[in-house]
């Protein structure tokens, strides 16, 4: 195929243990470690692999978020992507719009396959692909463990309730990676150095001419429940009987 | 405010988080339900049989991939305020997509309900808890049917079935293959006693005295990230954020050292138990009870001490 898209996000470190802000209002994201969403980075992986097997020209990585995303997008050519663009905005932006920056962007670069991870770590809202398949009518495989070109279209595996399916789609198609589906690289220092020459465009999110206006309103963010340590047990007789009682009571339940 | 619910099915059988989410969903509006897919007839007459649902869908010749599905669940939607499914395998993958095709945002993985407008959902893999609200005409919603009580016991209903007409549709993409986890344990996600392994169990072979105690309990088999990584348990019984989300009266969770990602999945757990060698895992320090132990000495003495 001519051309691979992936969208990438910056997100709170996914190593970071997060801190609820006392007032509500949301999740304490300064001063943090960001990096790139890691289902992201096995999308990347998967479009340079498919490079590297003679299957795709080109990888084309774009990132929506304020200029310190531009951080994600170097990581991705660092590890082999070819061409970046950050669509700049400062606003939080929902799924929705998000799909819907992308389904424009996807309009101009034509590409024959966009692979996107399956959810970011940080809303966890696993859409954006989905939203942007029906934005464009476009087939869709999400939850994606396995990936390769067939004939005119490509291969997927998917992980799923019961198992595993795979199918077989016509391109062009929407794919969203799982975690099993490669291990993403480290870029070499070299290949880091090489990212910052690669072409990078800087583009308002304002120009796409779409509506980035939130449809919902998040009221509060607050901690979970605390769950307090218990009681060491020291035999496997009283063990026993415990899970004995638990499941009597499970079952009357 | 009539909502519709997706049903969710198996091999002929309605899941048990159908019957939780139509239960759950009762508290907004009067609930109808869609079958759509293979044994979309067999399983209605299960979904007609639930407390509250007043009508049962039909689209037998509508596949349950989301090219096919969602055109249907958009082309339903002027007639309900709500169109929920279980935050599933299928639901997961529709639902964003039908509300892109109506140009709505969906809250998904909905924990808790409070109100017409107004959800609790989980972000940040569970360490923090969003309440969101929203104003549009329609709401599009997943629900984590583990959040949620089981239907009460109610005499038997029988909502009216009626297929939907010309539902049918050509498929975008192409089934190859299936792969199916064999096994008979109770569904993961909605199961009242769940035992877990981690990587500590140390082999697939490990893995079959985990299930054994399951068997023992009648319990769900679930595993964590690494031990479905090292190729011990298949993909289908992973817990954890980008796994199943469980919330089971008791988890008892064996050579599990509690990795962030996994304790996403079990933040529901009403009762937790450890068995870990390591007495400072994160796991056992957040556990109701511990046990300091080897596992391949402490769980067959456990089966046999259950008698």
């Amino acid at each position: 195929m001519q051309k691979i898209l992936v969208a990438v996000k910056r997100v709170v470190d996914h190593n970071v243990r997060i801190r609820v802000r006392p007032d509500g209002s949301g999740v304490e994201t300064d001063n943090v470690r960001l990096s790139m969403n890691p289902f992201d980075k096995h999308a990347v992986e998967a479009a340079v692999q498919l490079a590297e097997q003679g299957q795709a020209a080109e990888i084309v990585v774009v990132s929506i978020g304020p200029k310190g995303a531009t951080d994600v997008i170097l990581t991705a050519l660092a590890m082999g992507a070819h061409r970046g663009v950050l669509i700049e905005t400062d606003e939080k932006v929902e799924t929705l719009a998000v799909a819907k920056l992308l389904a424009a962007l996807v309009r101009e670069e034509k590409p024959d396959l966009v692979l996107l991870g399956k959810q970011a770590v940080d809303d966890d809202s696993n859409h954006v692909g989905q939203m942007l398949a029906g934005l464009l009518d476009w087939p869709q495989a999400t939850f994606a463990s396995g990936i390769k070109v067939a004939g005119e279209g490509v291969e997927v595996t998917r992980e799923v309730d019961f198992g595993r399916v795979e199918y077989a789609l016509p391109l062009p198609a929407i794919v969203t990676a799982d975690l099993r589906l490669n291990t993403p690289r480290n870029a070499a220092l070299p290949m880091v150095m090489k990212a910052r020459s690669k072409p990078l465009a800087v583009r308002p999110a304002a120009e796409f001419g779409i509506d980035l206006a939130p449809k919902l309103k998040i009221e509060r963010v607050s901690p979970p429940p605390e769950r307090s340590g218990g009681e060491t047990l020291t035999d496997i007789a009283a063990l026993a009987r415990l899970i004995a009682d638990a499941r009597a009571e499970a079952e009357i339940g | 405010m009539t909502v519709l619910v997706l049903a969710e099915h198996d091999l002929g059988a309605l899941s048990p988080a159908t019957a939780r989410v139509v239960a759950a969903a009762g508290a907004l509006g009067p609930v109808e339900v869609l079958v759509a897919g293979q044994n979309a007839v067999a399983v209605a007459d299960q979904a007609a049989l639930l407390a509250g649902v007043t009508r049962v869908r039909t689209a037998a010749d509508v596949g349950l991939e989301a090219e096919t599905l969602a055109p249907l669940l958009a082309s339903l939607a002027a007639d309900y305020t709500y169109i929920v499914a279980v935050s599933g395998g299928v639901g997961r993958d529709v639902i964003p997509r039908v509300a892109a095709k109506l140009d709505l945002m969906p809250v998904t993985d909905v924990t808790a309900i409070h109100g017409p407008d107004r959800f609790e959902r989980p972000i940040y893999a569970g360490n923090a808890i969003e309440t969101v609200v929203s104003a549009q005409s329609r709401q599009i919603l997943t629900l984590r049917a583990s959040a949620f009580l089981p239907p009460p016991v109610a005499a038997p209903n029988s909502a009216p079935i009626e297929p939907i007409a010309d539902a049918g549709s050509t498929a975008v993409v192409r089934l190859l293959a299936t792969h199916r986890t064999e096994g008979d344990r109770p569904d993961l996600g909605t199961a009242r006693i769940v035992v877990g392994g981690g990587i500590a169990v140390g082999s697939a072979e490990g893995f079959r005295l985990i299930e054994a105690l399951a068997a023992k309990l009648g319990a769900a088999v679930g595993a964590t990230r690494a031990a479905v990584d090292a190729g011990y348990a298949p993909n289908d019984w992973q817990i954890g954020q980008t796994g199943k989300i469980i919330a089971p009266d008791l988890y008892i969770a064996i050579g599990i050292s509690g990795a962030l990602q996994h304790l996403a999945g079990i933040q529901g757990a009403k009762k937790i138990i450890a068995i870990n060698t390591d007495p400072e895992a994160p796991l056992m320090k957040l556990a109701d009870y511990r046990l300091v132990g080897d596992l391949f000495t402490v769980v067959p003495a456990l089966i046999e001490a259950l008698g």
